[in-house]
């Protein structure tokens, strides 16, 4: 025998190494509403099939565990089995000797916290509380329930303007989300079963580009009913345009210059063309919506006026306040928000930052979108500081990398420690902390300061996106509740104990998504119109396209892709290229029609109206 | 139209036609379980699944829909494996001990076992173990359930009441009552149209056979046994014989071959019913500005149980008259014993029911107004009268025909079509005319309420008066109905409901026949019987006027009002609305956080 030999892997090897990626790609499909307990006995079976079997806890404990659960599952437990799961689980997790056991016994741990009554409602009841309420993954995940499957298959037979007209029915800003939606529709695709989740946002930026003109619904009779929406972005819009085509009398009072909110005073033209955005916007006030611009409600109008004058309110302000950072020197001059930066780019005042040096902090959308505008007005250097490792900043990670792509420079884990400024009290460097990554508290690891020495950054500007906070004093003033700055709404939209006023979006979530302040502007506008008296039917007579037979081979997603970095960054352009007819048909053919085949089919799987 | 072939055939359908379909019409038949057309193409047996050519997976042929060019095969050893297979799997979960099961020979999923000569299965036997009130008179039993999702599909679709749900997810995905409440808990209607539409023996209804037996058994009882309208429309279906031979005078011949003692006709209570019904009407009307309208017919029970639990606000529009069975125990137990000259209580009182309902109607604690014990003592469906036959040794092609016996087997054409949806409407405007007019109209004058839709309206000339009538049958179409009631979009005098489609005639004790709707053909013997009777008016109906004369003095008297009339306030329904469950599940709109 040899005294050492490279070790190849063979068949078997290969093979499970394949499954491995299978299971972990199903782990990313698989569908809310499944049984907790099922899952994690589940679970449970395939961590005992990773013990060695040295120690006592892990080699009989686990499977103990296992059977235990299969009890409950069972209808055989009592409350009884449920401290004996506890415990044994407890003895696992303080006695095996490696995290196989441990860590396999904190699951059940974890669930036994997490989804207690559910254990009670299997023993007491043989029943468990979850169901498969909305069967198809993608539109179970978007916030606004789109028909996904539906537009799809639309796609697929090249009828664009019905892809649009179905999207409408749920989304009133398809374009919009053709080109700025974080697709939470993506996220458990059943297609990453076979390969990779759908290129859901690709196929509708393709479906919006192609359609041509598309014409609102017409109104239904007025009811001559009166609603009056605060703040004129996606929510506000979103609530306007159905409780209008619902044939309510819709006003908009919005307190900038123009409509759309954060779609125009967040995201940067490179990503929402302005001609898009106000195209989209005039389509929906064709169907009769007044706007009121330069209004300020809660100043120049107060919520109590519009009470008087209209039938319901739906305050829809978003978080449009930018957050103050704390730091020594913030009061210098050079140093400002990038809510300020963006609101003023949204209203075509370009500032001037050509051959600037600007340090951006934060790791967020908003501090990438203000960083890549920079580099597009013409900075010279764009360093963005934060104080995570960049796998952790919450922006989308195209967005981080096309950042970089385009020259900016990610300083991560690194703090803001100090401001310099020179003698006119301008600032000169932002001088920064080095971090080291920590234990992880609530999913996320903290940063604690390195036994470093602190660095400087030279700048001439510093931009601040730590996050924004809501207007809500004014409104706080005249009744409506809030609470940690943010509005208290209930789940209907309604503000309890004050009848006929609605609130939605950002300014009830905090800072969020398109598609969910979207989604909160359809729900009040259901329930405004049911308050007013009212059950009008929001549908469309678009037909779903049958599936079409095939088999589904594995096949790579279509991903978007982008103008070349050196030429984007000279514009304000939009920077995203559209799939072409080619790669649409395609990545529309690998949808697998979750509407059809499965448990679409029976329950749930199109809601058709609403 | 497009162009396919099916095993070597070649076939020409029109678009969107299912491949199951494509292959019915051109005499290839594929086997299929949880199918039932229009109501679950959901493809879960994954019995029906076709190889198509170009495809390397199977494909289900009743919800896929050809396409041009298609070359299918109904017999490849793919889908000869596969459908084997699956068959396999089912049989593994379902309790399969046919010899005691009440669908034996007449199961979905024993005729494609058998016919698929699956005589051994490759899988152990994997049974659930679940509990039901056995004294309910809906009984299902999990270890046969196969998981076709009929019964869902059926009380969501047709009848809107959404009694039935998935209950678990993963492998232990089973059918049970929507949010987990227990049945009686819950508001479900028992029209019994889950157990019509149950392809196996997972529901039916509860089997109340021995306690006839016992009756019989016991020499001091006399038994006395009412069939309704639609029984005799429908009795012969599963004994293997034709509409033709199956009349009710060979089912009065197999009843009195049983050895029950006196054998009589519901229809002669139908008439009764239109004679209290239609005067109680009448007077409604003239006492118009303190009623409210319509007035709804009040003897389907499955409907009473409906309106309790829905719309409890509209219990006194209902007409105070008893159903027929129900008038029936009452003038058994009191006029008929009186006739006997007999102890009421050593009646023991049967009824033969197209209807699961009925079961829990006789039960009510209102339903005992000639004071000696329940005014019907048990009653039976459709169903368990042929299984009485058969378990006596009967040769239904023997038999011939017999007479009811009198005076409570005689009745008019008018009682015989209280069987079909319309017909109790139709029987009342035919004796209302005649009590305003004193002269009798065209017995086929209110025709126009005859039909299939779920929803008919009529409006008619009542000596001078319009009068707006309505008739729904199905839930689904009452729900609707009501709800245009309730909003003011349609108004009505008078309303018939029939909570099963198609009426008593399509009721969920009637015999099953897997993916037939069998109501309308039904109906139509009945409009036959009525046609070649010779009394066509429930107020010539010579019994009913010695009925009067003898017992009852009139209608609405105050004996009549005693037996014959009841109030359904005085009754509890204790029950968990679906809606109100909903209400407190928060499942109205509401913003999903994801």
């Amino acid at each position: 025998m040899s005294r050492l030999s490279i070790i190849t892997k063979d068949k078997v090897q290969t093979t499970v190494e394949t499954l491995y990626k299978d299971l972990e790609r199903r782990i990313i499909a698989s569908p809310p509403g499944l049984c907790p307990i099922d899952l994690a006995s589940s679970f449970l079976k395939m961590c005992h099939a990773q013990t060695c079997g040295k120690c006592v806890p892990c080699r009989i404990g686990l499977g103990q565990l296992e059977a235990l659960l299969e009890d409950v599952l069972n209808g055989n437990a009592s409350l009884e089995t449920i401290d004996l799961i506890e415990k044994t689980a407890r003895t696992i997790y303080y006695s095996a000797d490696c995290a196989i056991g441990y860590e396999a016994a904190n699951m059940v741990l974890k669930g036994v916290e997490g989804f207690r009554d559910d254990f009670e409602e299997h023993i007491l009841r043989n029943r468990c509380t979850f169901e498969l309420y909305q069967p198809v993954p993608c539109v179970s995940l978007c916030p606004a329930g789109v028909d996904v499957p539906g537009y799809i298959a639309l796609v697929s037979e090249g009828r664009y303007e019905d892809a649009v007209r179905l999207i409408r029915k749920d989304n009133p800003l398809p374009s919009v989300c053709a080109l700025v939606c974080e697709h939470p529709c993506e996220t458990r695709c059943r297609r990453n079963m076979i390969d990779d989740s759908i290129n859901i946002r690709g196929l509708k930026r393709f479906a919006v580009d192609n359609a041509g003109v598309v014409p609102v619904e017409k109104p239904a009779p007025s009811t001559n009913k009166k609603v009056a929406i605060v703040g004129g972005g996606p929510s506000g819009l979103s609530s306007a345009y159905y409780l209008s085509i619902m044939g309510h009398d819709v006003e908009i009072f919005e307190q900038r210059q123009k409509l759309g909110g954060m779609l125009r005073y967040g995201i940067p033209s490179y990503r929402l063309p302005r001609e898009v955005l106000d195209k989209e916007i005039d389509t929906l006030l064709s169907t009769g919506i007044k706007a009121h611009t330069g209004i300020t409600v809660g100043k120049d109008i107060s919520v109590v006026e519009l009470k008087e004058q209209f039938d319901a309110v739906y305050i829809a302000i978003g978080a449009h306040i930018d957050k103050k950072i704390g730091i020594e020197g913030q009061e210098a001059e050079g140093v400002i928000s990038a809510v300020e930066v963006l609101r003023q780019i949204g209203d075509d005042k370009y500032p001037d930052f050509k051959g600037k040096s600007i340090a951006v902090i934060g790791g967020g959308n908003v501090a990438i979108d203000v960083a890549r505008s920079a580099v597009r007005l013409g900075a010279e250097k764009v360093n963005i500081v934060y104080r995570r490792r960049k796998v952790d900043m919450p922006a989308m990670k195209e967005e981080v990398e096309g950042a970089i792509a385009e020259g900016c420079e990610i300083y991560d884990l690194y703090t803001p420690g100090k401001i310099e400024t020179d003698n006119n009290n301008h600032i000169k460097a932002l001088w920064i902390q080095p971090q080291v990554i920590g234990t992880i508290k609530g999913g996320r690891p903290t940063p604690r300061g390195a036994a470093k020495d602190t660095e400087k950054i030279d700048c001439d500007l510093l931009i601040i996106a730590i996050g924004q906070g809501i207007e809500s004093k004014d409104f706080e003033k005249e009744g409506i509740p809030v609470t940690k700055g943010v509005i208290d709404a209930l789940s209907c939209g309604g503000i309890e104990n004050v009848p006929g006023v609605y609130a939605g979006g950002d300014c009830v979530s905090g800072p969020a998504t398109v598609i969910r302040a979207i989604a909160a502007g359809k729900v009040a506008a259901a329930n405004i119109d049911e308050y007013l008296g009212y059950d009008h039917i929001i549908e469309t007579d678009v037909k779903i396209p049958d599936p079409r037979l095939a088999d589904r081979t594995p096949c790579g997603r279509v991903n978007m892709r982008e103008r070349d970095a050196s030429d984007r960054v000279k514009d304000f352009d939009l920077m995203e290229l559209g799939m072409t007819c080619e790669e649409a048909n395609q990545e529309s053919s690998r949808c697998l029609r979750c509407d059809h085949f499965g448990f679409g089919i029976f329950k749930g799987g199109r809601i058709e109206k609403w | 139209m497009v162009n396919l072939i099916i095993d070597n055939n070649k076939i020409n359908v029109p678009e969107g036609t299912t491949i199951l379909d494509a292959a019915k019409m051109n005499d290839i038949p594929i086997p299929h379980l949880c199918y039932l057309k229009e109501l679950n193409d959901i493809g879960a047996c994954r019995v029906c699944a076709v190889e198509v050519e170009g495809i390397n997976r199977l494909v289900t042929s009743c919800n896929n829909v050809v396409e041009e060019g298609m070359v299918v095969y109904t017999n490849s050893p793919k889908v000869r494996e596969a459908r084997r297979t699956n068959v396999e799997l089912i049989l593994s979960q379902h309790n399969a001990k046919c010899a005691t099961c009440v669908r034996s020979g007449n199961c979905s999923l024993q005729t494609i076992s058998n016919d698929l000569g699956i005589i051994d299965i490759s899988y152990k036997e994997d049974l659930p173990n679940a509990k039901w009130a056995q004294d309910f008179p809906l009984v299902r039993d999990d270890e046969k359930c196969i998981k076709c999702m009929r019964c869902i599909q059926v009380c969501d679709k047709i009848q809107d009441m959404y009694i039935w749900d998935i209950a678990n997810t993963g492998s232990r995905t089973k059918v049970d009552v929507s949010l987990n409440r227990k049945i009686e808990e819950s508001d479900c209607a028992l029209c019994g149209q889950c157990i019509t539409h149950c392809p196996v023996g997972a529901l039916r209804e509860r089997d109340d056979v021995q306690r006839v037996f016992d009756a019989l058994a016991d020499e001091d009882k006399i038994t006395v046994v009412q069939i309704a309208p639609a029984v005799r429309a429908a009795w012969g279906e599963s004994l293997g014989l034709s509409r033709e031979f199956a009349t009710v005078k060979r089912l009065v011949a197999a009843l009195r071959k049983i050895g029950l003692d006196y054998i009589f006709d519901t229809n002669f209570t139908a008439d009764l019913t239109i004679m209290e019904e239609g005067s109680e009407f009448l007077a409604r009307l003239k006492n118009g500005e303190n009623e409210k309208f319509p007035m709804f017919t009040s003897c389907c029970p499955g409907w009473i149980r409906f309106i309790k639990s829905q719309y409890p606000d509209m219990i006194d529009q209902l007409s105070s008259a008893k159903s027929p069975q129900q008038m029936f125990g009452a003038i058994t137990k009191s006029y008929y014993a009186e006739l006997l000259d007999v102890d009421p209580s050593r009646i023991f009182s049967i009824s033969v029911m197209p209807c699961t309902a009925k079961k829990y109607e006789c039960d009510l604690p209102i339903m005992n107004d000639a004071g000696a014990g329940q005014d019907v003592d048990v009653v039976l469906t459709t169903r368990e009268i042929d299984r009485i036959i058969r378990s006596e040794h009967i040769i239904p092609q023997s038999l011939d025909e017999e007479e009811f016996d009198t005076p409570l087997g005689v009745s008019s054409g008018a009682g015989v079509i209280f069987g079909a949806t319309g017909g109790v409407m139709e029987a009342a405007l035919r004796t209302a005319y005649y009590l305003v007019t004193n002269e009798n109209p065209d017995p086929d004058a209110f025709k126009a309420v005859r039909g299939r839709e779920g929803w008919k309206e009529a409006t008619f000339d009542l000596a001078g008066t319009n009068l707006r009538v309505a008739v729904a049958s199905g839930l689904g179409n009452t729900r609707k109905l009501i709800e245009a009631i309730r909003q003011g979009n349609v108004e009505y005098d008078f309303v018939e409901i029939m909570a099963c489609p198609g009426g008593c005639a399509g009721g969920g004790g009637q015999p099953i026949e897997d993916g037939k709707e069998l109501a309308y053909e039904r109906a139509e013997v009945l409009y036959g019987l009525d046609k070649i009777n010779n009394i066509r008016f429930s107020h010539e109906n010579p019994s009913v006027i010695n009925c009067y004369k003898d017992y009852l003095e009139e209608p609405l008297s105050h004996k009549s009002h005693k037996l014959l009339h009841t109030n359904h306030y005085n009754w509890e329904l204790n029950v968990d609305k679906f809606q109100e469950s909903l209400d407190t599940n928060n499942y109205d709109w509401e913003l999903s956080t994801n």
